[in-house]
Order: C-alpha cells, then sequence, then structure tokens
C-alpha cells in the first residue's frame, strides 16, 4: 500500500497553514480522483491534507442567490429542491456523475479543480455564472468561473491555494435552465459531449407564469407554436459546452445572436448551429469529431427548449404528469 | 506511523491500529478479516466494495481509513440478523436467483440497502439509478432488480 501521512484539519485557516508547512502535500476532499492517481501511482504524495471534516464546509445557503460551500457533494446537490427549482442545470448534472457510490463523497469543488474538459458541472456553473470562492495564504478572493479554467486541467490556483465555495446569483421565476450529458452509457461514463443552457424570457416586459394552455403534456415546440403571436422574447442567454475544446467554454457568438430576440424554435435551430461553429472538437475514444459537433447542434437546441418549457411549465421538473387542475400557478 | 482509530462496525465499537495509507476496504479484508466485501476493480468503478458510512453508500476501496474515524460503517456482515436470520434483501436474492458467482452480490445489497433506509418505495427507476455503479459480469441485473423489487415494494413479488 502506498505510504503517506493524512491530515484531519477542523478549519480551512489551519488547512492552508498545513499546505505551508508541509512538503509534497494534497488536498484531498470525496478523494475520488486523488485516491484513484494515488493507486495508478500518478502523483505520490507524502501528506494528504482531507477537507472532509472542515467545520461548515458542507452547508448550501440561499440567501442573495445560492452558496455552496467547498465539502457539497453532487448528492447534496441532487438533494436539494431549491437547487433542483432555480438552479436545475446544476440538479442535471450533479446526478448524472459517476454512481451514486462516487456522488456520496465526490464535491461539486473537487469536480472543478480537476478542470477535466468533461467535468459535468463546469458548464451548469458557468451558464449560472458562478464566482469560485478561493483561500490561500494571502487571504481570500473570488473570481467568476469563467476566467478560473485557464486550460485542460489547469486551474486559477496559486501554490496553497484551495476553493471554499461558489457563489451564483438569483435568478427570477423567468429564468431556467438545463444540462444535457451525451454519452456512451448511462452511468460512470464521461460525456463525449456536454451542453448547459440558462434562458431568461419574457413577454411584452413583464414576467410570465404558468397559464391554461402550458399545463398539458403537448410538446413544448407545440407549445412555442401557439405562443407566437405573444412574442416570448429572450432577455439574456448562457450556453456553455464541454469536451469540445481543452476547457469548458462558453459559446458566445450563439448567445449573442439570441439575446434580445423574440423566441422560436427556428431560431434556436439558427442558433445551434452557431453553437457548432464555435466547438473545437477532437476525435476521441469517446467519438469523433464530426459526430460530436453534430450532437452539439442537437444538443444546444434541446437544451434551451428544456431551459424555456422549464419556464413555462416549472412545476413539471418535481411533479411528472402535471394536470392543470390542481396547479396553483393557473391563471384565470 | 500507525495510529489508533475507533470507528462503529456493524453496530460494534471496533479499535483498530491502522496505517495512514490503507483503505476502508484493506482494513475490513485483510485487518478484520471480514471477506464479504469484495476488491474488484479498486479504483471506484464496480462497486463491489460498496458499504454503507453514516446511511450512505461508498466505494470502500477509495476511502482512506482515517476517515472512518468516529463513523458508523456496515459491512455485509452486519445485516443478518442475531439469530442467524438473513437480512429481507439477502433473502430476496437467494429467492429471485440473484446470485450467480456471487462476487457483485455483497456490493449490490449494500447499495440496495442504503436505497431502501433513505426511501420505503423507491421505482424501479430508482433502483436502477442506485445500482449503476455496481456491475454484474455474470449480467444478471434482471433478478438483481426484481429481487430489491420484492423488498423495496413491500414484499410483494
Amino acid at each position: 500500500m502506498t505510504r503517506f501521512e493524512y491530515h484531519k484539519p477542523h478549519t480551512i485557516k489551519e488547512a492552508i497553514g498545513l499546505m505551508g508547512s508541509l512538503e509534497n502535500a494534497k488536498f484531498i476532499a470525496g478523494g475520488t480522483d486523488v485516491m484513484v492517481l494515488i493507486k495508478r501511482k500518478k502523483i505520490a504524495p507524502a501528506h494528504l491534507i482531507s477537507l472532509r471534516n472542515i467545520n461548515d464546509f458542507s452547508s448550501i445557503d440561499i440567501g442573495d442567490g445560492l452558496q455552496i460551500g467547498g465539502g457539497v457533494t453532487h448528492s447534496d446537490i441532487v438533494a436539494n429542491e431549491f437547487i433542483q427549482k432555480r438552479y436545475s442545470a446544476l440538479t442535471d448534472a450533479a446526478g448524472k456523475v459517476g454512481s451514486r457510490q462516487i456522488r456520496n463523497v465526490a464535491t461539486v469543488s473537487g469536480n472543478i479543480c480537476n478542470a477535466a474538459p468533461s467535468a459535468d458541472t463546469a458548464c451548469p456553473l458557468l451558464v449560472l455564472d458562478a464566482d469560485v470562492k478561493i483561500a490561500g495564504p494571502k487571504g481570500e478572493r473570488q473570481v467568476p468561473l469563467d476566467d478560473f479554467f485557464l486550460g485542460a486541467n489547469r486551474v486559477d490556483l496559486g501554490p496553497g491555494e484551495v476553493v471554499t465555495g461558489f457563489h451564483l446569483p438569483p435568478f427570477g421565476l423567468n429564468t431556467g435552465s438545463a444540462y444535457i450529458k451525451h454519452t456512451r452509457r448511462q452511468a460512470m461514463d464521461l460525456p463525449m459531449v456536454g451542453i448547459a443552457v440558462r434562458v431568461t424570457i419574457r413577454i411584452g416586459g413583464s414576467e410570465i407564469g404558468c397559464k391554461d394552455a402550458f399545463c398539458t403534456i403537448d410538446s413544448i415546440s407545440n407549445i412555442l407554436r401557439r405562443l407566437e403571436d405573444e412574442e416570448l422574447r429572450c432577455e439574456d442567454v448562457r450556453i456553455a459546452m464541454g469536451v469540445v475544446a481543452p476547457r469548458p467554454v462558453r459559446a458566445r457568438k450563439a448567445e449573442a445572436a439570441l439575446k434580445g430576440k423574440v423566441i422560436s424554435e427556428a431560431l434556436f435551430e439558427e442558433i445551434a448551429e452557431i453553437a457548432a461553429s464555435e466547438a473545437q472538437p477532437r476525435d476521441s475514444i469517446r467519438g469523433e469529431a464530426w459526430y460530436r459537433r453534430e450532437m452539439v447542434k442537437v444538443l444546444t437546441k434541446r437544451a434551451i427548449l428544456i431551459s424555456v418549457d422549464r419556464v413555462l411549465r416549472p412545476d413539471d421538473m418535481i411533479l411528472r404528469g402535471h394536470d392543470a387542475a390542481s396547479c396553483p400557478r393557473v391563471r384565470g | 506511523m500507525k495510529r489508533e482509530i475507533t470507528f462503529k462496525l456493524n453496530n460494534e465499537e471496533r479499535k483498530v491500529e491502522v496505517d495512514p495509507g490503507w483503505t476502508l476496504l484493506y482494513v475490513l479484508r485483510e485487518v478484520l478479516e471480514l471477506m464479504g466485501t469484495k476488491e474488484g476493480c479498486g479504483y471506484g468503478e464496480c462497486g463491489a466494495c460498496t458499504v454503507i458510512i453514516d446511511g450512505l453508500s461508498v466505494n470502500s476501496c477509495l476511502y482512506p481509513i482515517l476517515e472512518a474515524e468516529g463513523r458508523a460503517v456496515t459491512t455485509i456482515e452486519g445485516l443478518r440478523a442475531a439469530s442467524g436470520e438473513l437480512h429481507p434483501l439477502q433473502q430476496a436474492f437467494v429467492n429471485e436467483g440473484a446470485v450467480q458467482c456471487g462476487f457483485c452480490t455483497a456490493g449490490m445489497i449494500m447499495s440496495a440497502k442504503a436505497l431502501i433506509d433513505e426511501n420505503e418505495k423507491p421505482t424501479e427507476d430508482d433502483i436502477k439509478d442506485n445500482i449503476a455503479g455496481n456491475l454484474c459480469r455474470c449480467t444478471g441485473y434482471v433478478q438483481i432488480i426484481d429481487a430489491i423489487k420484492t423488498v423495496a415494494g413491500g414484499g410483494r413479488t
């Protein structure tokens, strides 16, 4: 068995202090990546500094948006109903990582710090405008996630620095988001493409809610067609793509082409093509480049539709078989 | 350097002398000689080493032993009643023919137990989702899902 010393600090300050005083030390949270790297002899740290016993590190706090602690696991995210309703893309992603056993211990911060191009929670956090909270020997700082990723497996963390959590801004009821992970098999697989979308929509300047017409099992495409005259407008949008570049990236041209426009399925088709043109996928064991680009197109359109659907029919996310008669949001 | 830790194993306080570099799986099998928990891949892919820690299913092959300190660990050996009677999940696996070579069985049952403890009436999708991290290379998944359903559905088949 590999030899290392194991440290269990109770505060972040203590953890950073240990990192400063020990030679060849590494932080470990859930350990589902670090332990594998050690067992495969890719790394050989002399000291592991555990982040599992830090006080108040695993909390999810609502207020001024959302605060996610550095020790929050993927299972914690999945179990949180508020995140499921208001930050749905993150729930979509957290529930698809690894297996239940992995999700029970693996942290979102760990997923982000590894900065794999395929990291499932990266795209949702990008579209949800997350800031990364960092603590280190020189104090605390906060950076937008988009600036935190420097390249494949490279992040903006200095010596001795550690991610202590994330801050996400608040979004209104007229905002919906979604993440789609495209894989060869349903469990224990990395995505060959991952797409996250967030949209904020408006009708004539006022927030929209559920109407009778939406409380149906009709497809979102049909509902959009029926709403053509109402001029639903896309007020804001984010699109992020995973595994199509060395790091998770935003499709900025596609975002710009959608923002401020009256939405329709035909427009989403155009947006999806722009996103595909921004993707730079490579051939790999999980899929060829041409196929990935094609799937970026399909999944971008689908993720936009799901996001819009989640604004128009919000309860559908929680209640399957939503019925109009019992819908509290139906307006006279 | 060896350290002594205390944790609850199958409802019993245990004191063990461990090396910080050991995993929980190593201690269970090689130190405490509880051979029910299996090592398959050793990298958290196959789920043969699944145990329950403080109510959650975990791959014990990736779990640093020092994190077990002060926690409650349940292994397959902890399921059988004091009278010797099998746990309903174990009996269901026998009844439904869900044990073939047997290597994945302990992990499957521990994943199923964690699920049922959390959700008394899981749907088939819940069951599939919760055992997605447990590989059965005999591919006897249908019988395994059936077995879990008989217990999850309150004993009906």
